[in-house]
């Protein structure tokens, strides 16, 4: 409740934007508070730089309102928002030397040579960086020129500093020092930080809030505890941290099943016999002895990772990820346990498993044993099937009848990748067409964000004869 | 390793067509016909310094006339769309595909006594005279060297990180102060090239003045031209001061150049 007595500096009403046709923000709605270090967090290609560019006025979104301090400021070019960036590739001008890259700014507003060159120097201090004023930025290194950008963007003393991914381009241990020093930056300028990033552990070290993001919408906005506990969804369960994510059933409230066994939990308000997700964190199974466990399985991995052993149990044919002090032999047999108050229950990410299509049958040939239907202007041949042209077929095709095709092949082109969930067992793939989403089962990782062909096993699929309505 | 052997054939390229050929003319300018060392050449040469300065003044108005027209253009043609940008780039290379005699040709029937554009004056009650001067040599020598401006400055422009752009922009400059700070200092390097690929030729370019020109309008290629089939010495000693003129040119460019870029 304390976040609401914040006043907000920025907000973001209904923004949607397209490029080349394709969705990128899908009307979002985002409040960022002063002070705050805010992160935007999501895979590539979900929209966070767009977001972030719209903030800087770099991109003018479709429709929607960009508002600063409840003023409306679309069309306001970058050069007039008091917001400055520090970008992805940092962006020094190769032209000028250390100094004068940070006086950039300075210089543009007309304020007198001493005063430039008493901040400039204060600022370089701040970001340590004494001493490199007359250097060529060419020659400095990725965290220098990293630093030269920081500095650049605070001497100009704006109320919000932009940070697009800013530490991609370091190594880890580089990378981890400076996730410390910009927060230590941020602490100590009072500034609002707005951080785009795609990872996760960078997110939770630094923010205040994190605002995760998929597909062109945002999935969930909290503190990074509260993401990392209370995942809304599969995605970002995934997403934040390491999670078993599985199948589950509601039964009733506080009753779950998952593996085939009923649970005790906490949630509520799912409806009885609901699908759900399931997320349980590897640090939260404690493990037993086989016959205290609520589940039993064979331990397939174990590897020691210093403060704990990550170990991998094969429970039936689903595999579940334990993070524990304690380690068992691999190959043998231990049970598991977790806390109700540790099994975090979502909404499914899509409201339906099997994917269901409602098609007329375009053309037909008897003799030959097969048919073919029009879906999204594509038409696709079903085989050793037969049905009278015109007929209107409900066809049901269970995630696994799904495939991923090669390039060129397939019954369907580009589908866009929307998220990949480890299941245990199997990889579940959101996939979007152009008019609906389909669920898939895969053993690949696939890449998100990233266009494939799907092609169809009939032979797996369902088909129901819908009775044609009578016209006229 | 680095290895030597490669570049082999490009040294004795150099050494046979770029090397032995300046000693040759070097060797030339400093004797006589009989081969005898003398100064004769050179004196020779002086009696053409109006020539000489003639032509650096018309290369040195051609060239910044290039630069004017071909840099606004560089940097309107980066604004396109890149499928624009390849049209228009191939648009200004095309007249280059045509011999450079028929280009010339071109030129002095455009602007002939009662040629097109006399008559389309004279209609609209303008009388003049448009070839045989030297403002028409100097077009002849902007049509003919133009794309030679726009290009280098069209691909430094072309290279210049739109992040840059951006970053100028987020630091308060407005378009002026974008151009300013920015795309003009990083687009010096292609400015340079460009005034050294247009002046070097039209400093030492024969055949445009001929034909353009009046009869005051010689320029010193056409000089050098005419003289080595009568006097091959004093052709090599007015070539040989050329060199030593353009030379001196592009180090004083170059100078300028690089204080820009430190500045």
């Amino acid at each position: 409740m304390e976040q609401l007595s914040k006043k907000t500096i920025v907000s973001l009403r209904d923004i949607f934007i397209r490029f080349d046709g394709e969705v990128i923000l899908n009307h979002i709605n985002l409040d960022i508070h002063e002070k705050e270090f805010v992160t935007i967090l999501g895979p590539s290609g979900c929209g966070k730089t767009t977001t972030l560019r719209i903030i800087g006025g770099f991109v003018e979104p479709e429709s929607g309102d960009v508002m600063f301090d409840g003023k409306r400021i679309n069309g306001t070019p970058p050069n007039k928002r008091n917001v400055n960036t520090v970008f992805q590739k940092y962006s020094l001008f190769p032209h000028l030397n250390v100094f004068d890259n940070v006086a950039f700014g300075l210089k543009l507003k007309k304020i007198p040579k001493a005063e430039i060159k008493e901040k400039v120097t204060r600022m370089l201090a701040t970001v340590d960086l004494k001493g490199y004023e007359k250097r060529s930025v060419a020659k400095l290194s990725g965290g220098q020129q990293q630093r030269v950008a920081i500095a650049r963007a605070l001497v100009c003393d704006p109320e919000i500093i932009l940070l697009d991914e800013p530490l991609g381009a370091l190594d880890l241990k580089l990378r981890k020092s400076m996730q410390l020093e910009l927060k230590e930056i941020q602490q100590k300028t009072q500034k609002t930080f707005i951080y785009v990033t795609h990872d996760q552990e960078e997110a939770l070290t630094m923010s205040d809030r994190v605002i995760v993001m998929n597909n062109g919408v945002i999935e969930q906005i909290g503190t990074p505890e509260d993401i990392y506990n209370e995942p809304v969804n599969a995605f970002v369960a995934d997403f934040i941290g390491e999670a078993n994510i599985l199948n589950g059933t509601m039964i009733d409230d506080c009753r779950i099943k998952i593996l085939g066994k009923e649970l005790e939990c906490v949630d509520k308000g799912f409806g009885k016999n609901t699908p759900v997700d399931v997320v349980i964190r590897p640090e939260d199974i404690e493990i037993t002895s086989p016959a205290d466990g609520q589940f039993t399985g064979i331990v397939q991995k174990s590897t020691f990772k210093g403060v704990h052993y990550e170990m991998s149990v094969m429970c039936d044919k689903c595999e579940i990820l334990i993070h524990s002090t304690k380690t068992a032999e691999i190959g043998s047999k231990i049970g598991m346990r977790v806390i109700p108050f540790n099994i975090q229950i979502m909404n499914k990410l899509l409201p339906f498993y099997n994917n269901i299509l409602e098609v007329q049958v375009k053309y037909s040939d008897e003799q030959e044993n097969y048919f073919q239907f029009d879906l999204e202007d594509e038409s696709i041949t079903v085989k050793d099937r037969y049905y009278e042209q015109g007929t209107n077929l409900k066809i049901t095709l269970p995630p696994d009848a799904l495939s991923l095709a090669g390039d060129g092949v397939g019954d369907l082109k580009d589908l866009y990748i929307e998220s990949v969930v480890y299941k245990g067992e199997h990889n579940e793939i959101i996939l979007e067409s152009d008019e609906r989403k389909w669920l898939m089962l895969s053993d690949t990782d696939e890449q998100v964000a990233t266009y494939v062909p799907l092609s169809f096993d009939f032979s797996k699929a369902d088909f129901e004869v819908i009775n044609p309505k009578r016209e006229g | 390793m680095k290895s030597r052997k490669p570049s082999i054939p490009y040294i004795i390229w150099m050494v046979v067509f770029t090397m032995i050929p300046i000693i040759m003319i070097g060797f030339t300018a400093f004797t006589d016909k009989q081969g005898n060392f003398s100064l004769n050449a050179f004196t020779k040469a002086f009696f053409y310094t109006n020539v000489f300065v003639k032509s650096l003044w018309i290369a040195l108005i051609s060239t910044a006339i290039c630069l004017l027209l071909a840099y606004p253009l560089a940097f309107l043609i980066t604004r396109m769309k890149h499928s624009s940008q390849n049209t228009v780039i191939m648009l200004l290379m095309i007249p280059m595909w045509m011999n450079f005699l028929l280009r010339i040709y071109a030129w002095v029937t455009l602007l002939q006594k009662n040629g097109p554009i006399d008559m389309a004056l004279s209609m609209l009650g303008i009388h003049g005279s448009y070839i045989g001067n030297s403002a028409a040599v100097v077009l002849g020598m902007v049509y003919e060297y133009l794309p030679f401006m726009v290009l280098p400055i069209y691909t430094v422009m072309s290279k210049i990180d739109n992040g840059l752009i951006e970053a100028a922009q987020d630091l308060g400059s407005n378009n002026f102060a974008v151009f300013k700070k920015v795309i003009a200092p990083l687009s010096l390097p292609g400015i340079i090239s460009g005034i050294t690929m247009v002046f070097v030729p039209s400093a030492s370019t024969f055949l445009v003045a001929q034909y353009l020109g009046g009869t005051d309008d010689i320029m010193i290629g056409d000089v050098i031209d005419k003289i080595f089939w009568t006097d091959q010495n004093t052709g090599a000693a007015i070539s040989l001061i050329l060199m030593v003129l353009i030379f001196v040119f592009l180090v004083i460019m170059n100078l300028f150049g690089d204080e820009e870029a430190i500045a």
